[in-house]
């Protein structure tokens, strides 16, 4: 046991902080992690606070009675902040994304308060690739959480997705002689192709198949039904 | 000496405008010009996009008619899905949006926008004449137009979750169907919308007419009128073919809307955002046309409703055909928000709206023509896309500014017979803003959205040093600066 801002939270061996506390129906706040996939501990925003130090929840291992605080002032002031970093340094027009309102990084936004950029916006010059038969990767709004490259070396095993260059410069690339998507082996059918938490990577058939209002986090946040795709089902709880 | 009158911003029109008058040495008007000074260059940044993303993109125009935009897209890239032909439901769900987007759209116009204008009259106070004022004298009326805006507005949302900015069609036709439980309520509310309809259109002939000769020649000055029309040549908003009559009411072309182009050219100024199109058989200077309400009525030879036909023939046998005065926008306007609720309650008894079966598809093409009669007259989206579904072109004409010369000779008309010479005065500075709002323009759709502003006028001679200058603050107030 490990308690979570006070309260008893159970693990097995193996469990990293964030897994304990969604599988006790504690909700830490996260865009890279997925329960399918290694943790990658680069968005940040599950970090919470242990002995006094922040750490990342997805790769903290969970321990016999540690102190854990998640929801604290200082921790979501923190998590706020680095959502706008993200929205500034994309460019990330909600009000015309398919994928608004099931949008994980715009339900973390309303979830955490955000009302504007804090930040100037950098907005970038990107490029789109719609050269593939099926999906159309948007850059503009990629968050760099590698969960697409995680999926495709893990589950689909084709390596397709990847990120590449350094710091500032890092950007999804795709394994292919000319950098193109549709130069790759990538299907339609290929998990990668269903776990961008936001609107990089997109079908080309099917798109804006809901109304407003009954959208995946129109009417309930985030906090309480956990980072979902409308089209993965129930992968992440709580 | 030349001199040039300036009134800036313009005010209870949709958006942020400025007029310039330009006088000779013997105060006759030589020329008007309404500058439309902000750009908003969409057709620029949606280059690149997803082509399936245009109808969310563009509705993002206008706050006041998205449905038209939303719809005028789609239509476009239902081509390029290689769509022909929607299935019954899609289609009768985009025209129940559509004719309740073009119904609170005129219930806007005229009872927020022109009614304190009829009613008051064109010279009362103009802080007391505004929304507030009517809803303190005329409150049936008032009552009236926010119940038919409102309800328009609530059909908006059934079909596409939002009154403003929802999410409805889609390549091929329309993400969700209607429910019987969201019908419901709109059957019981639509035949008090159509009496009300019918009431304020016999309240706007009654002020026309109470001063016919005024209303007839202010403003009016002749021109060719265009819009859509239906096979048997009914008043039609959604799809049709474009008709064009020449000034004497006769029909000089019926157009496929794809070739549009071959119809219709464009002329650039340098000193408006906004473009000057001109029929392509003429020149920029005799080519230009009206499109709108008045101009659905006069290239219409009936309409499909009863109610709003008999309307119609009442107008047409008072007026006569074709009309040409301005002022005769506001009538012809609430004639068509009846017939917009006549039409609302033929469609809510079709059980298509709850069928599922709502796209078709096609072969892939690279272009698309959308053309469709929005609130304020033929409104065109035209886009290409590349082998990669992203957009490579995007031509847009809007409804405002298909009537850009037509608002310029209005004003000149109106400037020419009421413009003091030595003077300027609130009082023609507030005709000119009358023949302005007859059109409806919506600016933000032209160029760009802002606020009620305050509005200046200013007597300049050719050389640039001013005059006179008058300046009516948001609040009324009037300062002199000379």
């Amino acid at each position: 046991m490990f308690q979570l801002d006070g309260n008893p939270i159970a693990f097995s061996k193996g469990d990293s902080i964030l897994q304990a506390a969604h599988k006790a129906g504690y909700y830490i706040p996260h865009l890279c992690f997925h329960p399918d996939f290694k943790a990658h501990g680069s968005c940040r925003l599950c970090v919470v606070d242990v002995k006094g130090k922040t750490v990342s929840a997805c790769t903290q291992p969970a321990e016999d009675k540690l102190e854990v605080y998640s929801d604290t002032a200082e921790l979501r002031q923190s998590r706020l902040r680095l959502i706008q970093l993200l929205f500034a340094e994309g460019n990330h027009y909600c009000p015309s994304c398919e994928v608004s309102g099931n949008c994980q990084l715009q339900a973390l936004a309303y979830d955490l308060g955000m009302t504007h950029y804090h930040y100037d916006p950098f907005s970038p010059l990107r490029q789109q690739d719609g050269s593939h038969s099926q999906l159309f990767i948007d850059q503009d709004r990629c968050i760099q959480c590698d969960l697409c490259g995680r999926a495709s070396q893990e589950q689909d095993l084709k390596s397709v997705y990847l990120l590449a260059g350094r710091g500032q410069d890092t950007h999804l690339a795709f394994r292919s002689h000319n950098g193109q998507l549709g130069s790759t082996n990538a299907s339609m059918d290929d998990r990668a192709a269903h776990i961008c938490p936001v609107g990089c990577i997109l079908p080309k058939a099917g798109n804006y198949p809901d109304i407003a209002g009954e959208r995946l986090y129109d009417k309930i946040p985030i906090h309480t039904q956990g980072n979902h795709r409308r089209d993965e089902g129930g992968q992440d709880e709580p | 000496m030349a001199r040039r009158v300036a009134i800036d911003p313009v005010s209870r029109v949709e958006g942020h405008g400025k007029v310039t008058l330009m006088v000779d040495d013997d105060n006759h008007i030589t020329e008007a010009r309404l500058h439309i000074v902000e750009f908003r260059g969409f057709e620029k940044f949606i280059q690149g996009r997803p082509y399936w993303e245009l109808p969310l993109v563009v509705q993002r125009l206008c706050g006041i008619c998205p449905v038209s935009h939303h719809l005028a897209a789609a239509k476009a890239i239902d081509q390029i899905a290689g769509v022909d032909q929607l299935t019954e439901a899609a289609l009768a769900l985009r025209k129940l949006m559509h004719f309740a987007q073009v119904l609170q759209s005129h219930a806007l116009h005229f009872f927020h926008l022109a009614s304190p204008d009829l009613l008051f009259g064109f010279d009362s106070d103009t802080a007391k004449r505004n929304i507030v004022a009517v809803i303190n004298h005329h409150q049936a009326l008032a009552l009236h137009g926010v119940k038919i805006r409102k309800f328009g507005q609530q059909v908006i949302e059934a079909i596409s979750g939002k009154r403003i900015h929802g999410i409805a069609a889609v390549p091929g036709g329309m993400n969700q169907p209607l429910t019987a439980e969201k019908i419901r309520p709109f059957q019981q509310q639509v035949g008090d919308i159509i009496d009300w309809c019918d009431d304020t259109v016999q309240t706007v002939k009654n002020l026309y007419l109470r001063n016919r000769p005024f209303h007839d020649n202010f403003g009016t000055a002749p021109a060719a009128f265009m819009s859509l029309v239906g096979p048997q040549d009914q008043l039609e908003l959604y799809d049709g073919e474009l008709k064009v009559v020449d000034p004497e009411g006769k029909t000089t072309h019926r157009h496929p809307c794809p070739q549009y182009h071959t119809l219709l050219k464009e002329q650039v100024k340098s000193w408006s955002y906004m473009k000057f199109p001109f029929l392509s058989n003429l020149e920029p200077e005799t080519g230009w046309y009206r499109v709108g309400p008045l101009a659905r009525l006069n290239t219409c030879s009936h309409i499909d409703t009863p109610k709003a036909e008999q309307r119609r023939q009442e107008y047409i046998n008072t007026l006569g055909t074709p009309v040409q005065a301005p002022l005769a926008y506001h009538w012809s306007r609430m004639i068509e928000a009846l017939h917009c609720a006549e039409a609302i309650k033929k469609l809510l008894e079709n059980p298509a709206l709850l069928s599922d079966d709502l796209l078709n598809q096609g072969n892939k093409r690279r272009e698309g023509v959308g053309i469709i009669e929005a609130p304020r007259g033929t409104l065109i989206h035209h886009y290409r896309i590349n082998d990669d579904d992203q957009v490579t072109m995007a031509n847009l004409i809007v409804s405002t500014t298909n009537n850009n010369q037509a608002m310029n000779e209005s004003i000149r008309k109106v400037a020419n017979e009421h413009l003091d010479g030595k003077t300027l005065t609130p009082e023609l500075l507030n005709l000119v803003e009358v023949a302005i709002r007859a059109y409806d323009p919506c600016l933000s759709c032209a160029t760009h959205a802002a606020g009620r502003m305050p509005l200046e006028l200013e007597l300049r001679e050719s050389d640039g040093k001013r005059l006179q200058s008058l300046l009516r603050n948001s609040d009324g107030n009037l300062v002199h600066a000379d």
